[in-house]
Protein backbone atom coordinates (compact mmCIF):
# COMPACT_ATOMS: atom_id res chain seq x y z
CA UNK A 1 0.00 0.00 0.00
CA UNK A 2 2.68 2.26 0.95
CA UNK A 3 4.40 2.04 -2.16
CA UNK A 4 1.51 4.41 -4.12
CA UNK A 5 1.03 6.74 -1.46
CA UNK A 6 3.19 10.35 -2.06
CA UNK A 7 6.00 10.95 -0.14
CA UNK A 8 5.50 13.87 2.27
CA UNK A 9 7.60 16.92 1.29
CA UNK A 10 10.52 17.82 3.60
CA UNK A 11 9.25 21.49 3.02
CA UNK A 12 5.64 20.83 3.80
CA UNK A 13 6.05 19.17 7.26
CA UNK A 14 8.78 19.59 9.50
CA UNK A 15 10.55 15.99 10.87
CA UNK A 16 9.50 16.71 14.24
CA UNK A 17 5.60 17.44 13.36
CA UNK A 18 3.70 14.35 13.14
CA UNK A 19 4.38 13.09 16.32
CA UNK A 20 2.20 15.86 17.83
CA UNK A 21 -0.46 14.93 15.48
CA UNK A 22 -0.80 12.15 18.15
CA UNK A 23 -3.95 13.66 20.16
CA UNK A 24 -5.46 14.47 16.69
CA UNK A 25 -5.32 11.12 15.32
CA UNK A 26 -6.89 9.51 18.92
CA UNK A 27 -9.36 11.54 18.56
CA UNK A 28 -10.75 10.46 15.34
CA UNK A 29 -10.05 6.87 16.13
CA UNK A 30 -11.86 7.65 18.94
CA UNK A 31 -14.65 9.49 17.13
CA UNK A 32 -15.31 6.34 14.80
CA UNK A 33 -14.99 3.44 17.42
CA UNK A 34 -17.77 4.72 19.60
CA UNK A 35 -20.04 5.87 16.31
CA UNK A 36 -19.03 2.43 15.06
CA UNK A 37 -20.51 0.13 18.34
CA UNK A 38 -23.66 2.83 18.76
CA UNK A 39 -24.05 1.42 15.09
CA UNK A 40 -23.48 -1.82 15.61
CA UNK A 41 -26.64 -1.82 18.98
CA UNK A 42 -29.01 -1.61 16.25
CA UNK A 43 -27.91 -5.34 15.08
CA UNK A 44 -30.64 -7.66 14.89
CA UNK A 45 -33.02 -4.85 15.44
CA UNK A 46 -33.25 -2.44 12.61
CA UNK A 47 -36.49 -1.43 11.49
CA UNK A 48 -36.18 -3.78 8.13
CA UNK A 49 -33.75 -5.74 7.28
CA UNK A 50 -32.49 -3.70 4.29
CA UNK A 51 -31.48 -0.58 6.74
CA UNK A 52 -30.39 -3.06 9.93
CA UNK A 53 -28.01 -4.64 7.22
CA UNK A 54 -27.06 -0.67 5.64
CA UNK A 55 -26.65 0.15 9.23
CA UNK A 56 -24.10 -2.94 10.17
CA UNK A 57 -21.92 -1.85 6.89
CA UNK A 58 -21.82 1.79 7.82
CA UNK A 59 -20.54 0.59 11.66
CA UNK A 60 -18.12 -1.91 9.95
CA UNK A 61 -16.70 0.71 7.60
CA UNK A 62 -16.29 3.25 10.58
CA UNK A 63 -14.71 0.42 12.57
CA UNK A 64 -12.07 0.04 9.85
CA UNK A 65 -11.05 3.48 9.93
CA UNK A 66 -10.74 3.54 13.67
CA UNK A 67 -8.00 1.02 13.43
CA UNK A 68 -6.34 3.06 10.99
CA UNK A 69 -5.96 5.61 13.54
CA UNK A 70 -5.09 3.63 16.09
CA UNK A 71 -2.36 1.68 14.87
CA UNK A 72 -1.02 5.23 13.68
CA UNK A 73 -1.56 6.71 17.18
CA UNK A 74 0.69 4.08 18.65
CA UNK A 75 2.96 4.33 16.33
CA UNK A 76 3.09 8.51 16.64
CA UNK A 77 2.77 7.64 20.60
CA UNK A 78 5.87 5.45 20.32
CA UNK A 79 4.88 4.29 24.56
CA UNK A 80 4.83 0.46 23.67
CA UNK A 81 1.16 0.57 23.36
CA UNK A 82 -0.95 -1.18 20.78
CA UNK A 83 -4.22 -0.26 18.99
CA UNK A 84 -6.01 -2.47 21.38
CA UNK A 85 -4.33 -1.10 24.28
CA UNK A 86 -6.09 2.47 23.11
CA UNK A 87 -9.33 1.55 22.13
CA UNK A 88 -9.94 -1.45 25.28
CA UNK A 89 -7.79 -0.22 27.86
CA UNK A 90 -8.48 4.02 28.82
CA UNK A 91 -11.26 4.91 31.03
CA UNK A 92 -14.10 7.56 29.92
CA UNK A 93 -12.17 10.55 30.47
CA UNK A 94 -9.81 9.34 28.22
CA UNK A 95 -11.50 9.39 25.23
CA UNK A 96 -11.71 12.10 22.98
CA UNK A 97 -14.40 11.64 20.57
CA UNK A 98 -16.77 14.29 20.59
CA UNK A 99 -20.42 14.05 22.54
CA UNK A 100 -22.90 13.63 19.11
CA UNK A 101 -21.21 9.91 18.23
CA UNK A 102 -21.64 8.77 22.34
CA UNK A 103 -25.57 9.68 22.64
CA UNK A 104 -27.93 6.34 22.47
CA UNK A 105 -29.59 5.35 19.62
CA UNK A 106 -33.37 6.29 20.22
CA UNK A 107 -35.86 5.74 17.83
CA UNK A 108 -34.42 5.69 13.50
CA UNK A 109 -34.69 8.98 13.35
CA UNK A 110 -32.38 9.77 15.97
CA UNK A 111 -29.92 7.21 14.23
CA UNK A 112 -30.31 9.30 11.25
CA UNK A 113 -29.62 12.44 12.50
CA UNK A 114 -26.84 11.82 14.39
CA UNK A 115 -25.66 10.46 11.35
CA UNK A 116 -26.48 12.82 9.09
CA UNK A 117 -24.52 15.62 11.42
CA UNK A 118 -21.52 13.30 11.70
CA UNK A 119 -21.48 12.26 7.96
CA UNK A 120 -21.83 16.20 6.84
CA UNK A 121 -18.89 16.58 9.26
CA UNK A 122 -16.86 13.34 8.58
CA UNK A 123 -17.26 13.35 4.59
CA UNK A 124 -15.65 17.18 4.03
CA UNK A 125 -13.39 16.46 6.74
CA UNK A 126 -11.67 13.38 5.09
CA UNK A 127 -11.77 15.28 1.37
CA UNK A 128 -9.36 17.87 3.01
CA UNK A 129 -7.33 15.17 5.10
CA UNK A 130 -6.98 13.13 2.04
CA UNK A 131 -4.49 16.21 0.38
CA UNK A 132 -3.26 16.66 3.53
CA UNK A 133 0.74 17.07 4.55
CA UNK A 134 0.62 13.57 6.45
CA UNK A 135 0.99 11.42 3.98
CA UNK A 136 -0.24 8.29 6.57
CA UNK A 137 -3.19 10.54 7.55
CA UNK A 138 -4.03 11.54 3.33
CA UNK A 139 -3.64 7.23 2.96
CA UNK A 140 -6.53 6.72 5.48
CA UNK A 141 -8.47 9.57 4.31
CA UNK A 142 -7.93 8.82 0.74
CA UNK A 143 -9.60 5.17 1.45
CA UNK A 144 -12.03 5.84 4.28
CA UNK A 145 -13.59 9.30 2.00
CA UNK A 146 -15.50 7.07 -0.67
CA UNK A 147 -17.04 5.08 2.31
CA UNK A 148 -18.13 8.09 3.81
CA UNK A 149 -19.70 9.82 0.82
CA UNK A 150 -21.83 6.52 0.69
CA UNK A 151 -23.03 7.23 4.56
CA UNK A 152 -23.88 10.78 3.35
CA UNK A 153 -25.87 9.77 0.94
CA UNK A 154 -27.43 7.27 2.95
CA UNK A 155 -28.20 9.33 6.01
CA UNK A 156 -29.37 12.07 3.57
CA UNK A 157 -31.89 10.26 1.28
CA UNK A 158 -33.19 9.40 5.27
CA UNK A 159 -33.62 12.70 6.38
CA UNK A 160 -35.35 13.46 3.19
CA UNK A 161 -37.46 10.68 3.71
CA UNK A 162 -38.39 11.25 7.22
CA UNK A 163 -38.60 14.64 6.87
CA UNK A 164 -40.93 14.28 4.06
CA UNK A 165 -42.35 11.01 4.51
CA UNK A 166 -46.03 10.64 6.99
CA UNK A 167 -46.70 12.85 9.95
CA UNK A 168 -45.60 10.37 12.42
CA UNK A 169 -42.39 10.28 10.87
CA UNK A 170 -41.95 13.91 10.33
CA UNK A 171 -42.73 14.64 14.30
CA UNK A 172 -39.88 11.84 15.07
CA UNK A 173 -37.55 13.65 12.88
CA UNK A 174 -38.25 17.11 14.78
CA UNK A 175 -37.65 15.84 17.92
CA UNK A 176 -34.77 13.98 17.19
CA UNK A 177 -33.40 17.61 15.57
CA UNK A 178 -34.77 19.06 18.73
CA UNK A 179 -32.47 17.15 20.70
CA UNK A 180 -29.13 16.36 19.08
CA UNK A 181 -28.38 19.46 16.87
CA UNK A 182 -26.91 21.11 19.75
CA UNK A 183 -24.16 18.48 19.73
CA UNK A 184 -23.55 19.13 15.97
CA UNK A 185 -21.56 22.55 16.98
CA UNK A 186 -18.66 20.58 18.78
CA UNK A 187 -17.26 18.91 15.86
CA UNK A 188 -16.42 22.24 14.13
CA UNK A 189 -15.27 23.68 17.05
CA UNK A 190 -11.30 23.16 17.66
CA UNK A 191 -9.60 22.60 21.04
CA UNK A 192 -6.48 24.33 22.09
CA UNK A 193 -5.20 20.92 20.57
CA UNK A 194 -6.91 21.46 17.11
CA UNK A 195 -5.88 25.02 16.73
CA UNK A 196 -2.34 24.51 17.48
CA UNK A 197 -2.27 22.06 15.08
CA UNK A 198 -4.57 24.19 12.47
CA UNK A 199 -1.67 26.86 12.98
CA UNK A 200 0.84 24.39 11.89
CA UNK A 201 -1.08 23.36 8.64
CA UNK A 202 -1.30 19.74 9.61
CA UNK A 203 -5.37 19.66 10.56
CA UNK A 204 -7.59 22.03 8.32
CA UNK A 205 -8.91 24.96 9.70
CA UNK A 206 -12.91 24.03 9.94
CA UNK A 207 -13.60 27.01 9.03
CA UNK A 208 -12.65 26.10 5.38
CA UNK A 209 -15.43 23.15 5.83
CA UNK A 210 -18.16 25.24 6.69
CA UNK A 211 -19.44 26.48 3.49
CA UNK A 212 -19.61 23.04 1.97
CA UNK A 213 -21.20 21.20 5.29
CA UNK A 214 -24.04 24.19 5.47
CA UNK A 215 -25.00 24.16 1.61
CA UNK A 216 -25.37 20.51 1.87
CA UNK A 217 -27.48 20.68 4.42
CA UNK A 218 -29.28 23.35 3.20
CA UNK A 219 -29.96 21.71 0.45
CA UNK A 220 -31.23 18.08 2.02
CA UNK A 221 -33.36 20.41 4.56
CA UNK A 222 -34.86 21.96 1.92
CA UNK A 223 -36.14 18.78 -0.10
CA UNK A 224 -37.35 17.59 3.31
CA UNK A 225 -39.03 20.33 3.82
CA UNK A 226 -37.65 21.03 7.01
CA UNK A 227 -37.04 24.42 7.88
CA UNK A 228 -32.76 24.18 9.03
CA UNK A 229 -31.90 24.64 12.74
CA UNK A 230 -30.12 27.81 12.84
CA UNK A 231 -27.47 29.48 15.40
CA UNK A 232 -27.88 26.60 18.18
CA UNK A 233 -25.81 26.31 21.01
CA UNK A 234 -23.32 24.31 20.55
CA UNK A 235 -22.76 21.88 23.51
CA UNK A 236 -18.90 20.95 23.88
CA UNK A 237 -17.17 18.72 26.08
CA UNK A 238 -16.22 15.04 24.61
CA UNK A 239 -12.94 15.98 22.11
CA UNK A 240 -11.67 17.74 25.99
CA UNK A 241 -12.69 14.57 28.12
CA UNK A 242 -15.94 15.89 29.86
CA UNK A 243 -18.71 13.00 28.60
CA UNK A 244 -21.88 12.50 28.97
CA UNK A 245 -23.23 9.72 31.73
CA UNK A 246 -23.57 7.95 28.09
CA UNK A 247 -20.13 6.83 27.14
CA UNK A 248 -19.33 5.42 30.41
CA UNK A 249 -22.20 2.53 29.77
CA UNK A 250 -21.06 2.32 26.31
CA UNK A 251 -17.47 1.48 27.59
CA UNK A 252 -18.66 -0.74 30.31
CA UNK A 253 -19.70 -3.15 27.11
CA UNK A 254 -16.99 -2.14 24.50
CA UNK A 255 -14.24 -3.31 26.82
CA UNK A 256 -15.97 -5.79 28.88
CA UNK A 257 -14.01 -8.60 27.27
CA UNK A 258 -10.47 -7.39 27.77
CA UNK A 259 -11.20 -5.81 31.22
CA UNK A 260 -12.16 -9.32 32.16
CA UNK A 261 -9.78 -11.52 30.48
CA UNK A 262 -7.11 -9.33 30.34
CA UNK A 263 -5.01 -10.03 27.09
CA UNK A 264 -7.49 -12.26 25.41
CA UNK A 265 -7.14 -12.97 21.64
CA UNK A 266 -9.12 -14.81 19.27
CA UNK B 1 -47.32 -0.92 11.82
CA UNK B 2 -47.26 0.56 8.47
CA UNK B 3 -50.72 0.62 6.70
CA UNK B 4 -48.65 -0.54 3.43
CA UNK B 5 -45.38 -3.10 2.84
CA UNK B 6 -43.02 -1.39 0.79
CA UNK B 7 -43.09 -2.96 -2.63
CA UNK B 8 -40.92 -5.87 -3.52
CA UNK B 9 -38.12 -5.59 -6.30
CA UNK B 10 -35.44 -8.19 -8.26
CA UNK B 11 -32.25 -6.99 -8.26
CA UNK B 12 -29.84 -7.86 -11.00
CA UNK B 13 -26.16 -7.69 -10.66
CA UNK B 14 -23.31 -7.36 -13.05
CA UNK B 15 -20.09 -8.68 -11.84
CA UNK B 16 -16.82 -7.34 -13.24
CA UNK B 17 -16.21 -9.98 -15.41
CA UNK B 18 -19.82 -10.58 -16.47
CA UNK B 19 -21.20 -9.24 -19.93
CA UNK B 20 -25.20 -9.61 -18.30
CA UNK B 21 -26.93 -8.40 -15.15
CA UNK B 22 -27.51 -12.10 -13.00
CA UNK B 23 -30.59 -12.22 -11.13
CA UNK B 24 -29.36 -12.48 -7.28
CA UNK B 25 -32.47 -11.94 -5.25
CA UNK B 26 -35.54 -9.54 -4.40
CA UNK B 27 -35.96 -6.90 -1.43
CA UNK B 28 -38.27 -4.34 -0.12
CA UNK B 29 -38.13 -0.80 -0.96
CA UNK B 30 -40.50 2.37 -0.89
CA UNK B 31 -38.70 3.86 -4.87
CA UNK B 32 -36.15 2.85 -7.27
CA UNK B 33 -33.51 5.00 -5.57
CA UNK B 34 -33.88 3.61 -2.29
CA UNK B 35 -33.94 -0.08 -3.85
CA UNK B 36 -30.85 0.26 -5.69
CA UNK B 37 -28.71 1.84 -2.45
CA UNK B 38 -30.81 -1.21 -0.27
CA UNK B 39 -29.36 -3.88 -3.64
CA UNK B 40 -25.91 -2.15 -2.49
CA UNK B 41 -26.23 -3.15 1.23
CA UNK B 42 -27.41 -6.03 0.71
CA UNK B 43 -25.81 -7.96 -2.15
CA UNK B 44 -22.82 -6.01 -3.28
CA UNK B 45 -20.83 -6.33 0.59
CA UNK B 46 -18.84 -9.07 -1.15
CA UNK B 47 -17.67 -7.05 -4.11
CA UNK B 48 -19.67 -9.33 -5.91
CA UNK B 49 -20.72 -6.65 -8.55
CA UNK B 50 -20.30 -2.71 -10.24
CA UNK B 51 -23.35 -2.40 -11.70
CA UNK B 52 -26.71 -2.76 -10.55
CA UNK B 53 -30.59 -3.18 -12.02
CA UNK B 54 -33.80 -2.99 -9.43
CA UNK B 55 -37.35 -3.88 -11.23
CA UNK B 56 -40.45 -4.13 -8.96
CA UNK B 57 -41.60 -7.25 -9.64
CA UNK B 58 -44.63 -6.54 -10.55
CA UNK B 59 -43.69 -5.67 -13.59
CA UNK B 60 -42.08 -9.00 -14.19
CA UNK B 61 -44.58 -11.58 -16.52
CA UNK B 62 -43.45 -15.01 -16.36
CA UNK B 63 -44.60 -17.88 -17.74
CA UNK B 64 -46.93 -20.52 -16.59
CA UNK B 65 -45.63 -23.73 -15.53
CA UNK B 66 -49.11 -25.12 -16.57
CA UNK B 67 -47.97 -24.18 -19.66
CA UNK B 68 -44.49 -26.16 -19.52
CA UNK B 69 -45.29 -28.54 -21.69
CA UNK B 70 -46.86 -27.01 -24.34
CA UNK B 71 -44.04 -24.21 -24.05
CA UNK B 72 -40.96 -26.46 -23.66
CA UNK B 73 -41.41 -30.35 -24.11
CA UNK B 74 -41.35 -29.66 -28.42
CA UNK B 75 -37.93 -28.53 -28.31
CA UNK B 76 -36.92 -32.13 -26.81
CA UNK B 77 -36.71 -34.17 -30.23
CA UNK B 78 -35.27 -31.31 -32.71
CA UNK B 79 -31.34 -32.00 -32.20
CA UNK B 80 -31.20 -30.40 -35.51
CA UNK B 81 -31.75 -27.16 -34.56
CA UNK B 82 -28.20 -27.31 -32.88
CA UNK B 83 -25.76 -26.42 -35.37
CA UNK B 84 -23.57 -29.62 -34.62
CA UNK B 85 -24.08 -31.68 -37.86
CA UNK B 86 -21.55 -30.76 -39.96
CA UNK B 87 -17.23 -31.46 -39.36
CA UNK B 88 -14.98 -28.07 -38.63
CA UNK B 89 -12.67 -27.95 -40.77
CA UNK B 90 -9.15 -28.11 -39.14
CA UNK B 91 -7.97 -25.01 -39.78
CA UNK B 92 -10.79 -23.42 -38.06
CA UNK B 93 -9.82 -22.84 -34.60
CA UNK B 94 -11.21 -21.35 -31.33
CA UNK B 95 -14.52 -23.10 -31.67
Amino acid sequence: MSATLPEPTAAAVPASAPRSLFPFVLQLADTSLILAHRLSEWCGHGPVLEQDLAMANIALDLLGEARSYYQYAAELEDQGRTEDDLAYLRSAVEYRNPLLVEQPNGDFAHTIVRQFLFDNFHYHLLRELKDGPDAQLAAIAEKSVKEAAYHLKWSSEWVIRLGDGTEESRKRLDKAIATLWRFGGELTTPTETEKGLQATGLVPDYATLLPAMQAHAEHVFAEATVPLPTAVFAQLGGKTGRHSEHLGYLLSELQYMQRTYPGLKW
Amino acid sequence: MNQSEWPLWEVFIRSKQGLDHKHVGSLHAADATMAVQNARDVYTRRLEGVSIWVVESKHIHASNPDDSEAFFDPAADKVYRHPTFYEVPESIKHM
